[in-house]
């Protein structure tokens, strides 16, 4: 199947639906795993990575579940199409800078992807719309199972699964769910937050993970550690932990109705306004002013309906999206930025202005008159 | 709250590690973190440069110079890399090793999932290991039935899969056995 059949659709995690999705935008969980008695993959020689990919990438096209798949060696992917990946989820920026020696597989729903000869020989991953890390984690697993019988994993007596990096080591689990938190972010509690989970050995990071800046008040929570604790206490943990962001996320969100509700109806207000309007938008622009629009649709200000555009203007509006559809060669910065603010105005176009009355708020005194 | 650096920016990113037992906290600007490098995946460059214990501190623990016998990666690379050759580093740079993973992790021992192929080679041998104890203890008791059902045990588990030397050792075992218990009343039991 060709790659860009695949993309012509947005993934499960993103169309799909999922508990909590309001505020949960995806839950996803990766396993690092190495061949027995093969150095990994930062110092193997080409034609033992390459040896390592055959074997895996054999194993993995044979998984039941992956029957209907996409599977392409890195070298033979463009820039372009290695970045949408990346804009997705279903690749990690580190394995885009990969060329020869490296693969990625992964199905048509975009809920399973093989990432062969990344840091590790194989980094696998399932992701879903919403909370339900329990549930991409039975997903995984079960490849994973699978894949062991035809493929032998290093492991360790002690030390469980191996990987090329000791911060892996042990369970090679990697448990992460996305959170759009404008109303901890506006309510300036989200360091707070932010500090208290990194208290207890989890982690807080930007969109894109490692390294990355927090845009359009999206957060990834992750797992820190992975030796010494099974994989679903791990989960366990993290689950207690994101349904209490969540709760203060509703709870600072109904706080600013009450108090703020003037503050909020500004800032959606406005980005709906500089959005209809803008005709130069940059892609941290786009996603901080469409993260007030996702809560406006939230709380009742635009129709329900419009709900998969403007979450799928998160991804569309991103550098390489923005320029899958063409063939031109690669555009500069400043002509992306019209093309997305292009983008974007036809797509709010089709959604009504936000209507203030249908504010869920009990002080109508904050409220303009018009209110019925 | 400002950045432990360079204490003029807003930190916006903050660490926490255990450290011996003792909580550390850093709290770093954007511009800080980036030159401390601690996008650095690895965690390792954090652990170095922030905490002073450091990931170099800890591999230097191995004898100098030290190499992985099976794939020639040497500490000096894992100091620059943050990554480790093969399988065989861990064991290799394993006294190293142990103090980083104590402060990056929550134990030392792997608690989860065990691949399948493992798991029931690992329940035998600690199976076998349980089975013999007991044997033995049953020996020197001179508890000549529970060591005979215990020898049977242990032979069912080592042909299971054929283990002949393990099968020829048990063969021993209950000659022993039962030419020590005939003297005794019924105890020994033929098998």
């Amino acid at each position: 199947m060709k790659l860009s059949r695949i993309i012509a659709n947005t993934g499960e995690w993103l169309s799909g639906s999922g508990p909590h999705d309001q505020i949960v935008v995806s839950s996803r969980v990766r396993l690092a795993r190495n061949l027995k008695g093969k150095p990994f993959p930062g110092w193997a020689k080409k034609s033992e990575r390459v040896a390592v990919l055959e074997e895996i990438r054999g194993a993995v096209e044979q998984l039941p579940e992956m029957e209907e798949s996409f599977s392409e060696k890195l070298e033979d992917l463009s820039p372009l199409e290695k970045q949408v990946l990346v804009e997705r989820h279903l690749i990690s920026r580190e394995h885009a800078a990969k060329s020869a020696g490296s693969a990625v597989v992964m199905n048509t729903a975009q809920t399973l992807s093989f990432m062969i000869n990344e840091e590790d020989h194989l980094r696998m991953q399932a992701i879903r719309a919403g909370l339900q890390l329990d549930e991409v984690f039975a997903m995984i697993n079960q490849a994973d199972s699978e894949l062991e019988e035809s493929l032998d994993f290093a492991f360790h007596d002690d030390l469980g699964y191996l990987t090329a990096c000791p911060t892996n080591v042990g369970t090679g689990m990697r448990a992460s769910a996305m959170l759009h938190l404008p109303g901890l972010v506006m309510s300036e509690q989200v360091n707070k937050i932010i500090n208290s989970v990194n208290k207890i050995g989890l982690a807080v990071r930007g969109l894109h993970g490692e390294g990355t800046e927090a845009m359009g008040n999206l957060f990834q929570v992750s797992n820190q550690t992975t030796l010494g604790e099974a994989e679903e206490e791990i989960i366990g943990r993290l689950n207690k932990v994101i349904s209490q962001i969540l709760e203060h996320e509703q709870n600072a969100r109904q706080i600013l109705l009450q108090r703020r509700a003037e503050t909020l109806l500004d800032q959606i207000g406005r980005a709906y306004g500089i959005l209809c309007h803008a005709h130069s938008v940059t892609s941290k622009e786009a996603l901080n002013l469409l993260s007030f629009i996702k809560m406006g649709v939230d709380l009742g200000l635009f129709p329900a309906k419009n709900r998969l555009q403007v979450d799928e203007l998160f991804i569309e509006t991103q550098p390489a999206h923005l320029q899958k559809g063409l063939q031109t060669t690669k555009l500069g910065a400043e002509e992306r930025d019209s093309l997305r603010a292009a983008l974007i105005r036809a797509k709010l176009k089709q959604m009504p202005e936000p209507e203030i009355g249908k504010i869920p708020t009990g002080s109508a005194t904050t409220l303009p008159s018009e209110e019925s | 709250m400002f950045c432990d650096v360079c204490k003029t920016k807003e930190a916006t990113v903050f660490l926490t590690q255990i450290v011996e037992g003792k909580m550390q906290k850093v709290n770093l600007c954007e511009s800080c973190s980036k030159e401390k490098g601690v996008n650095d995946p690895t965690g390792f460059a954090l652990a170095d440069l922030l905490l002073g214990l450091g990931a170099a501190q800890e591999i230097d623990k191995n004898p100098a110079g030290g190499r992985c016998p099976v794939c020639g990666f040497s500490q000096v690379d894992f100091k620059k890399t943050g990554r480790l050759g093969c399988s065989a580093c861990y064991d290799a740079f394993a006294e190293g090793l142990t103090g980083m993973l104590k402060n990056m992790h929550r134990g030392l021992v792997h608690a989860g999932k065990v691949p399948a192929k493992l798991a029931v080679e690992r329940r035998r041998t600690q199976e076998l290991v349980r089975l013999e104890e007991g044997l033995a203890r049953a020996i020197a008791d001179e508890h000549f039935e529970e060591a005979a059902g215990l020898r049977d045990k242990i032979r069912h588990l080592t042909t299971e899969k054929a283990v002949p030397d393990e099968v020829n050792r048990m063969a021993a075992i209950s000659d022993k056995m039962e030419a020590s218990a005939s003297p005794a009343s019924k105890a020994g039991k033929k098998s």
